[in-house]
């Protein structure tokens, strides 16, 4: 098992690790060592048998406040794994996962989905907006869950759409809008909760590529913002917009580098 | 920082259900749609019933549900005369004593052999003026026992029987035959050589059509000119629900001494008549009705299936969202649920249409049990219950990562 990273290495990112610049991000205690977003330790998954599949091996992944990351690797590599442990769909069966300082293999499930609500954003390839209902209510599913005013619902997912250039279309259907629409709203509707880690799985899949370089420019906003992102793909142009890619292959983490400092 | 649960408000899932049901109300519809034939048969059935019964019950109680007749038992061939003397001459006296009873009167066919009834003591050649009427005696109690009308005149009455009196009353159609349209000119029959005074014409009857073409005379004219040898039968108008009653009680009224010997007409109880009713039509369409409430099930059952499948994506997104497992079983059961339920009313409010329908063309009043709309959604709703529980778990156990990673 390689190890790559250790706790304390410095993050490139110089300015945004207090991680308050997103509006409503949760408030961490600020000053001294700031706590990871993640912090998988010896995390690994097995499923049972016969005969049993060691699908991610035990191991070490730390994403510190701020960062822009990518997961890349080829299918069967354990990306989906690791997706389900990062989004708290799944628990490992080996290790620890704790997010936001919060040890989630020790949850219930409605506590697990309940962190899952309000600190995981997901954007997915194939965007998942309901096709019976207005963008704006689509947005609005993103609090259904959460325990919360139920009056400011419209209003937070109204201020999400705005925030990603679609306040001008909010009673439009899914169906009318472009690829690249339609991922917008995915993106406002994973961002309503002020998630401390927006997880994206193949995001530009389903976009021709001028299309897909607009949520790629979009992603590097919310991460001027100081959002905290994690791109799972296995396209390297959008692996390479990203500060650090973490290669897995075989259910290990082959490589953890360094890639420029994003699009900043 | 704590770890706060996932929740879903009541009022969300109750908002969700409406807007996954009002987004293709065709198929809402039609999935429905064996539900609501099955409970639209059941309540139809239930409800035509109800009412069919209750049409043959209320016909029952107008008129022969307060009828009585006692009448000596058939004793067979050749005992007539010992059989006619077993209720005694003061039949109506003893049976207007009991509790119950409205009125009562004595009624016998009186054998007149071969005499003939005129109108006039002269025999005109030219036309008939002698007819074969029958002769009937009565007690003056019979014509309220019968609920008789009177066209003209006026009934005899126990100072007639009293005194013997050679009166007579007339059925209209007897009437007419003998030519006597009014009493105030005080006309004479005659039977054979007996003379007569009409001293009223009847109306109508509401029991006893025989009465509209006889002579009806009292009692004792009968015994005295025309030998009657005894009371053939009586009738008594109860009141209502004391048929049984009075039936049990007259012929120890009658003829203390052999209860036995008498036989009593009462109509049959109204319950027996409505479960009769019931029990012919309800079983087949019940039976019916069940299956189609089966196939039903099995619809909503399979579409809730299918709707699972097609909305993996919907499933994955949702618990990424933050739903549990329980969420997603809640809210595909509370869908299911509520089109049960849904097709509940609407199969309810179908039912009672057709009662409704079914019974102004047969000019009832329709008749439904009050429980009836209120059971029949439950049912629908508990149908929903039963057929939305394996797709609810189907879809709380769908994979969230799978369903996302599928095409939507």
């Amino acid at each position: 098992m390689r190890l790559r990273r250790k706790r304390a290495e410095p993050m490139a990112v110089d300015d945004d690790v207090t991680g308050d610049l997103w509006p409503g991000m949760p408030a961490e205690p600020s000053g001294g060592d700031p706590v990871p977003v993640v912090l998988l330790h010896q995390a690994g998954r097995t499923f049972p048998g016969p005969p049993p599949v060691e699908a991610l091996k035990p191991t070490d992944l730390v994403i510190e406040r701020g960062e822009y990351l990518a997961i890349v690797g080829p299918s069967g590599s354990g990306k989906s794994t690791l997706l389900h442990l990062l989004g708290l769909l799944d628990s490992p069966t080996t290790g620890s996962y704790h997010l936001d300082g919060i040890d989630t293999v020790t949850l219930t499930e409605p506590e697990r989905a309940g962190v899952r609500a309000a600190r995981i954003g997901f954007v997915f390839q194939a965007f998942h907006l309901l096709s019976y209902r207005s963008i704006v209510e689509n947005v609005m599913l993103a609090d259904l869950y959460r325990p919360g005013a139920r009056e400011r619902r419209r209003d937070r997912a109204v201020e999400a759409l705005v925030s990603v250039g679609l306040g001008h279309r909010l009673e439009a259907t899914p169906a009318t809008l472009s690829g690249g629409e339609r991922q917008r709203v995915a993106v406002a509707r994973a961002l309503v909760s002020d998630p401390s880690l927006l997880l994206a799985d193949e995001p530009t899949g389903n976009l021709d590529t001028a299309t897909g370089e607009q949520i790629l420019a979009l992603f590097d906003e919310l991460h001027g913002r100081g959002l905290t992102l994690a791109v799972i793909t296995h396209d390297d142009s959008v692996a390479s917009r990203a500060e650090r890619v973490v290669g897995l292959r075989d259910g290990q983490v082959t490589e953890d580098r360094r890639v420029g400092s994003g699009v900043r | 920082m704590s770890a706060e649960r996932s929740r879903l408000s009541v009022r969300d899932l109750l908002s969700e259900t409406a807007v996954a049901l009002t987004a293709r109300p065709a198929r809402t519809v039609l999935t429905a749609l064996g539900t609501i034939l099955g409970v639209g048969a059941l309540v139809t059935t239930l409800g035509l019933a109800k009412t069919a019964g209750n049409q043959i019950v209320s016909r029952f109680n107008e008129l022969e549900a307060t009828e009585v007749v006692v009448s000596p038992q058939s004793t067979g061939f050749g005992d007539s005369s010992r059989s006619l003397n077993v209720i005694p001459w003061d039949a109506e006296a003893r049976i207007e004593r009991l509790n119950g009873v409205v009125s009562a009167g004595t009624v016998s066919d009186v054998d007149v052999g071969d005499k003939l009834a005129r109108s006039v003591p002269v025999v005109d050649p030219q036309g008939q003026t002698e007819f074969q009427i029958p002769v009937v005696a009565a007690s003056p109690g019979l014509f309220e026992a019968v609920r008789a009308s009177l066209f003209t005149g006026r009934f005899f009455d126990q100072g007639h029987e009293d005194r013997a009196d050679p009166v007579a009353v007339l059925g209209p159609a007897a009437a007419q035959r003998l030519n006597v349209t009014r009493v105030d000119n005080l006309p004479v029959i005659f039977v054979g050589d007996e003379a007569l005074a009409v001293v009223g014409i009847l109306g109508d009857t509401a029991r006893r059509p025989d009465l509209l073409g006889a002579i009806i005379v009292p009692n004792q004219v009968a015994r005295d000119r025309f030998n009657l040898a005894g009371v053939e039968s009586v009738e008594v108008d109860v009141a209502i629900g004391a048929a049984e009653l009075i039936g049990a009680q007259a012929p120890t009224a009658l003829a203390p001494n052999a209860p036995e010997q008498l036989r009593v007409a009462v109509p049959p109880s109204p319950r027996r008549v409505r479960s009769d009713v019931q029990d012919d039509v309800n079983a087949l369409f019940l039976a019916l009705g069940g299956v189609s409430l089966l196939v039903g099930a099995i619809g909503i059952a399979n579409v809730t299936l299918v709707s699972v499948l097609e909305r993996t994506g919907e499933i994955g997104l949702r618990r990424a969202l933050g739903a549990t497992r329980r969420h997603i079983a809640l809210q595909f059961l509370t869908e299911s649920v509520a089109l049960g339920a849904l097709a509940g009313v609407i199969g309810t409010s179908l039912g009672v249409l057709a009662v409704v329908v079914v019974s102004a063309t047969r000019e009832w009043s329709p008749v439904l049990d009050s429980w009836l709309p209120f059971a029949a959604p439950v049912l629908g709703a508990a149908i929903g219950l039963v057929a939305g529980t394996y797709p609810a778990w189907k879809a709380s156990s769908t994979e969230p990562i799978a369903a996302l990673r599928g095409v939507a």
